[in-house]
């Protein structure tokens, strides 16, 4: 049934906020209402044409309201679900079925936060785990580390494996405008990096930075009346199968495996009919546990998957385009920013970094401790 | 008149175990399933009936880290408890050897200097 939603609907505009350090003062909600401006301008369509509004924030619970509150939206649909940064693709879903449905007609996914501005920490609305947060683990660097030891001892993947992601997406940053860190990368400064949690360095974690983005959707069919070549949701997917750490089944398989399939299958592809990819990168751990999730090499394959190159600039696979959440920018929660650049790859306006011929691009979000799982295939009209 | 109102919260019943120097879990009485963390629905089979059960604290490590602070480095692993449920705890160093994964270790409960009252330490070797 669920195929019936392929290329229903399309993105029709994309933004940033401002990105990095933002003005002292700024709300997150001032860089989520920025950049739906700024998505509203590059669609061509007003703002208060949106009727739905898809919301996910570490600093407001109710953050739907609080958006559709300082837009001055009063919008018809309105959903905060929030599965952590893989929200805002999770959100294409829900926005494709309530879009096709009738119960709106445009949609605003939007994102904010202030997360370097506010020192550093991470902002979450979370209770402690009564049966982890005793033992002292620091959220979330803990839990990927425990994944990551896990995956080298099951399957002898390596440190130097783990760098090769890091030095791609240093890489891919140096060729894009705006990038948080572009100076160069070696696998030897990743490895001899400050040690934060076994064997994670602080060059295997992600930035912190404050920045917002949105995405704005609607009908293919009206999409392909507005300013911008529409960029068709051909697939889909969301999972999740647990929470915390300690309730992960495997902490070498995750739920990218049913987000991602349900995605292909709603498409109608599959990893061999990617042009680009953009994962969420909170960790060079995540990268292999989601090519093999998504079945872009066999399991316990990512490590040597990702290593001489494959996934950097020139290589055969390319990853992560402008550099991801290690290199490009990381508030807290980066899923809108895969959403944001898949959509540029598409529109062939990605510059120096841009992929020839990028038809097909697959997007996958992650979640607190590779919890939430959503996964997108995102195509240009050609390819509907 | 129902009978299902919660008289003691589960991680009121878990944590009154470790003052009293248990490690507690529960079982369905439904499915048999270990269960843990504590809670009212059996997550394997959405059985409802729960029964309290000590754990003999046995396990081995299934994964391990050291996360480091200014306050100092500390072992966080999840331990696989031979009765079949998983928790993430503390494992206590030892003068020249890492915590490992497949490492057999036992609980320590309540003699902790740590803020816990639960660690773990390795087995000797059989």
């Amino acid at each position: 049934m669920s195929a019936g939603l392929r290329g229903t609907v399309s993105i029709v505009g994309v933004a940033e906020s401002d990105l990095g350090r933002v003005a002292e003062g700024t709300t997150s909600l001032d860089l989520a209402a920025q950049a739906a401006g700024r998505a509203a301008a590059d669609a061509g369509i007003g703002l208060h044409e949106i009727d739905a509004v898809f919301c996910a924030t570490s600093h407001y619970a109710m953050s739907g309201l609080e958006l559709a509150e300082y837009l001055g939206i009063r919008p018809t649909y309105s959903d905060s679900s929030n599965i952590g940064g893989a929200s805002f693709v999770s959100h294409v879903l829900h926005a494709a079925a309530a879009i096709t449905a009738g119960l709106c007609t445009t949609a605003l996914i939007a994102y904010g936060s202030t997360q370097l501005s506010d020192g550093g920490k991470l902002v979450t609305a979370s209770l402690p785990n009564l049966y982890e947060t005793p033992y002292g683990p620091r959220y979330p660097v803990t839990m990927y580390a425990l994944a990551a030891a896990r995956h080298m001892y099951e399957f002898g993947t390596t440190r130097e494996q783990l760098a090769e992601v890091a030095v791609a997406a240093r890489q891919w940053a140096t060729i894009t405008p705006n990038a948080f860190r572009s100076e160069p990368l070696t696998i030897e400064d990743v490895l001899s990096a400050r040690m934060v949690s076994d064997p994670l360095t602080v060059a295997d974690c992600c930035l912190v930075t404050d920045g917002g983005g949105a995405v704005i959707l609607t009908s293919t069919a009206r999409a392909r009346d507005l300013r911008r070549p529409a960029v068709p949701v051909l697939g889909v997917g969301e999972a999740h199968w647990h929470r915390s750490i300690s309730e992960m089944p495997s902490l070498t398989r995750t739920a990218a495996a049913d987000s991602g399939a349900r995605a292909f299958a709603m498409a109608g592809v599959s990893p061999s009919d990617i042009d680009v990819v953009e994962l969420y990168d909170a960790f060079t751990i995540n990268v292999p546990l989601f090519l093999e999730d998504l079945g872009f090499c066999e399991k316990g394959e990512g490590g040597p998957f990702v290593s001489g190159g494959r996934i950097a600039p020139g290589g055969e696979l390319p990853v992560n385009t402008n550099g991801g959440g290690l290199s490009y920018t990381h508030p807290g929660m980066y899923g809108i920013f895969l959403l944001v650049e898949a959509t540029r790859q598409l529109r062939g306006e990605a510059g120096e970094r841009q992929i020839p011929g990028a038809d097909v691009a697959l997007v996958h979000g992650n979640g607190a401790v590779l919890s939430g799982q959503a996964t997108a295939v995102l195509g240009t009209l050609d390819a509907l | 008149m129902t009978t299902d109102r919660i008289e003691e919260s589960p991680a009121h019943r878990y944590q009154a175990g470790l003052a009293e120097g248990e490690l507690r879990f529960q079982r369905c009485e439904h499915c048999q399933a270990a269960v843990f963390f504590p809670r009212v629905v059996c997550p394997h089979c959405g059985g409802t009936e729960l029964s309290w059960t000590r754990s003999e604290g046995t396990g081995t490590v299934y994964s391990t880290t050291t996360t480091r602070s200014r306050s100092g480095d500390r072992n966080v692993a999840l331990i696989d408890l031979d009765e079949g449920f998983r928790m993430m705890c503390t494992v206590r160093a030892e003068a020249g050897r890492d915590v490992a994964i497949g490492d057999r270790v036992a609980a320590i409960i309540g003699a902790g200097t740590t803020p816990e009252t639960l660690a773990f330490e390795r087995l000797a070797a059989q």
